[in-house]
This record gives C-alpha cells, sequence and structure tokens, in this order.
C-alpha cells in the first residue's frame, strides 16, 4: 500500500493521521433480516459521521447479506453468542481501530437514529462522562409502549442501582448507549455474557467511569423476536437481580492505567 | 456389617477405580479431571475394605448403620465432582466464546485485506506508467535520504 501515497491520499482511504474524531455505530442482530436494512439506512441518514458495524450473531437467515448490501461492515459470529457477546466483539473491533467514540444500536429498529445526536452533544458537553445512555423514562412524553410487568421489572433495577450507584439511573437495561475510549477499553476486556445492560452498569461505576443519561424516543419493535420472551423474563429477573448483589459482594478492581485513583487510596496517610 | 454389602462396596468402587485406569491409560482422560476421579475411587475402595475406618467415620458422623457413612462420603465426591466439571464449562464456554469472536474478527480482517487488495491490483494495473514514476521519486523523498 506503500506504491501509491498520493493516489491513496486523494482517494479518501482512512488516512493515518486524523485530526477529527472517529465514530462507530454497532448494530448487534440475530435473525433480524426484516429491519437491519432499514437501521443502517436511518443510520447513514442520521448519523453520517458514523460507520457502520453489524454483528451477525450467527444468524441463521439473510442478516449479514442485507447487511452488507445496506453499505455496513459485516462481523459474523460462527455461532450465537447472545447479546453480550455480540455486543463485546463490537467493543473489540472499535478497540482494535481506535475509534474514539461507539454508540450501541440494536438491530430490531427500536432505537431511533435521529436520537444518536442527542447522545453525542451530551458527551461532547461533559468531557468527564465516559458513557451515554438513552433513558426512555426521562421523556415527559411517556411514549414507550412496554408492558406493565416489564416497565415494573425495569423500575426495580433502577431503584437498586440508583441506590447501589447513588445516582439517579432511570432506565438501567437500556441497550442504546454512547461510549468514549475508555469505556469501549473496559468492556473490550470485560463485558457481561447475557442480559448485559444492568451489570455494565455497575461495572461504569466500579471503575470509576462516569455515565450520565439523556431522554431519548424509542419506536416499539419493527419485527423479529425480542431476545426477551415471556418465559425467560423470570430467569431474567432472577439472574440480573443476583448479578447485582454478587457485583456488591465483589472486590474493587484494580484501577487500570489513567484512571481515576481509588477515594481509599487518595485519603491513606 | 452385613458381608453382602461389604462384597457390593468393595466390587463397585473396585471397578469405579478400573474403569478410570483404563480410561487414563487410553488417554480418554486429560490427568488433570482424572485425579479426582482416582481419587474418590480410592477412597471408597479403602472404606469399604476396612471396616474399621468406616465405622470410626460413621461414629463421628453419628452415624447408626456404618454402611451409610459409605454413601455420604461418595455423595461427596458426586458433589465435588460436579462442582468441578460446572468450573470446567464456565471456562470452555467462556474460552469459545472469545475464540468465536476473534475468528469473527480475523474473518471480516481478511476479507477487508483481500478486498483491498483487489482494488489495488486493478489500480495498478490500470496506472502502471503512474506505479513506475512513484516509486523512484519515494525512494529520493527527503525522509528517505536522511
Amino acid at each position: 500500500m506503500t506504491v501509491l501515497p498520493q493516489l491513496e491520499g486523494s482517494v479518501g482511504i482512512h488516512s493515518s493521521v486524523r485530526a477529527e474524531n472517529t465514530y462507530l455505530a454497532v448494530v448487534p442482530a440475530y435473525n433480524e433480516q426484516e429491519t437491519v436494512g432499514r437501521v443502517i439506512g436511518s443510520l447513514h441518514e442520521h448519523a453520517p459521521d458514523f460507520d457502520v458495524l453489524v454483528i451477525d450473531d450467527g444468524s441463521t437467515d439473510t442478516t449479514r447479506e442485507v447487511g452488507r448490501a445496506a453499505g455496513a461492515t459485516v462481523v459474523r459470529h460462527p455461532f450465537n453468542l447472545g447479546i453480550g457477546g455480540a455486543v463485546q466483539s463490537g467493543f473489540v473491533y472499535a478497540s482494535e481501530r481506535g475509534y474514539d467514540y461507539m454508540v450501541q444500536v440494536d438491530g430490531d429498529g427500536q432505537h431511533c437514529a435521529d436520537q444518536i445526536p442527542k447522545l453525542r452533544r451530551e458527551m461532547e458537553t461533559d468531557r468527564r462522562v465516559d458513557m451515554v445512555c438513552g433513558s426512555r423514562f426521562l421523556t415527559k412524553e411517556r411514549e414507550y409502549p412496554a408492558p406493565v410487568s416489564r416497565r415494573t421489572g425495569i423500575h426495580i433495577f433502577a431503584f437498586m442501582l440508583s441506590r447501589i450507584i447513588g445516582q439517579r439511573v432511570s432506565d438501567p437495561t437500556s441497550g442504546f448507549r454512547l461510549y468514549n475510549r475508555r469505556a469501549i477499553a473496559l468492556f473490550a476486556r470485560d463485558y457481561p455474557h447475557d442480559y448485559p445492560e444492568v451489570e455494565a452498569v455497575l461495572m461504569v461505576h466500579h471503575h470509576r467511569l462516569r455515565m450520565t443519561e439523556v431522554p431519548v424516543r424509542m419506536r416499539e419493535r419493527g419485527g423479529g423476536v425480542s431476545s426477551i420472551g415471556s418465559g425467560k423474563s423470570v430467569y431474567y429477573m432472577i439472574k440480573v437481580l443476583f448479578a447485582i448483589l454478587i457485583g456488591l459482594a465483589r472486590a474493587r478492581p484494580v484501577p487500570e492505567p489513567g484512571e481515576e485513583a481509588p477515594v481509599a487510596a487518595s485519603q491513606a496517610l | 456389617m452385613d458381608t453382602r454389602i461389604q462384597v457390593i462396596a468393595i466390587a463397585g468402587s473396585g471397578l469405579l477405580l478400573l474403569i478410570v485406569l483404563e480410561l487414563v491409560r487410553r488417554k480418554a482422560f486429560l490427568e488433570r479431571y482424572a485425579l479426582l476421579w482416582l481419587l474418590s475411587g480410592i477412597v471408597l475402595l479403602g472404606l469399604s475394605i476396612w471396616q474399621g475406618v468406616l465405622e470410626v467415620v460413621a461414629d463421628l458422623a453419628g452415624i447408626v448403620y456404618p454402611p451409610n457413612a459409605l454413601f455420604l462420603v461418595a455423595f461427596g465426591f458426586v458433589l465435588v465432582l460436579l462442582l468441578h466439571f460446572s468450573l470446567a464449562v464456565s471456562r470452555l464456554s467462556d474460552q469459545s466464546k472469545v475464540l468465536a469472536q476473534r475468528l469473527a474478527l480475523v474473518e471480516q480482517r481478511l476479507e477487508e485485506t483481500d478486498r483491498r487488495a483487489r482494488r489495488g491490483q486493478r489500480r495498478v494495473g490500470t496506472s502502471s506508467e503512474l506505479d513506475s514514476l512513484n516509486e523512484a521519486p519515494d525512494l529520493a523523498s527527503p525522509a528517505a535520504r536522511k
């Protein structure tokens, strides 16, 4: 590739020196051929700065082909790893390619790409924030249509998490999130297996990163089947509650280089 | 203790031990997993041969009928083995997750490199004169001279 340096620059392949930030949109998709094309299209339309990466989590339909045709890069898992494994592939990709910011957008179309600028604005206004979550419950419009049982579950998690991390969290199960380099690096190393969102909030807290929420609109699912069926919701509740409680008993992780020192250490002696 | 029970216990634990040894000999087991099985087989065999030890164990645990102590010990081994397997399975599934992710990412990178190489070939093919012109100045660039 060193043969034609001038040409390469002019063609516009990523030049090695970049002044501007780079953005990646990760779309985890498992059998979402009906919706993933539209999701990618609206990302191109509303968030043109973002490179789009679809994680095809071992789909048995044409998710991969649809994603390619819509102009996204597709990473295909050889078998289904679940949402946690899929999103983590996105984190690894983002950290290997040195992206500055990564947004996670579900492949089922419930996250609206036109809300991404909101997340981004929040990240840019407060430089200390490492993760911005889109929350369904901060809007006054209250238009998010979810069954009462699910909303109750979410509110229980929200209450517990808010207590634990000492900061109001209204929608801990939302996967519509924007991460900066530090958060990307953390989750590329370690991300929960299944139903990861709630645990990820705890991890952010334990690793002394900062998160914040912004109100976003979400749509009803465009098609496909939710990863959380009615039969699984009991398992979901128990698993996440268990994870929260175990998380409390887990030893505080050693701060990584560049992270803020733990409070106890700075007060010692 | 009833000799029938003793015979059955010795036969059972002896068979277990033989099977484990045979499997290790055939290398069907990794030694790591065989050791726990070996240990449980040896202990069970020992307890069924030396009744005195079993009676002491039963007495300590407050078990009236000594052969029940044998079951207790066997059950303990089974639990430990199951725990051991759960650990192994967890580790394996974690490793296979990482492998699947690495495979997927490497595959994607390979496709990308292939595509870029093909595009590069085409471009070099159409501009071979440009190519030869560029080689020389590249070598003679200020950076190269230093």
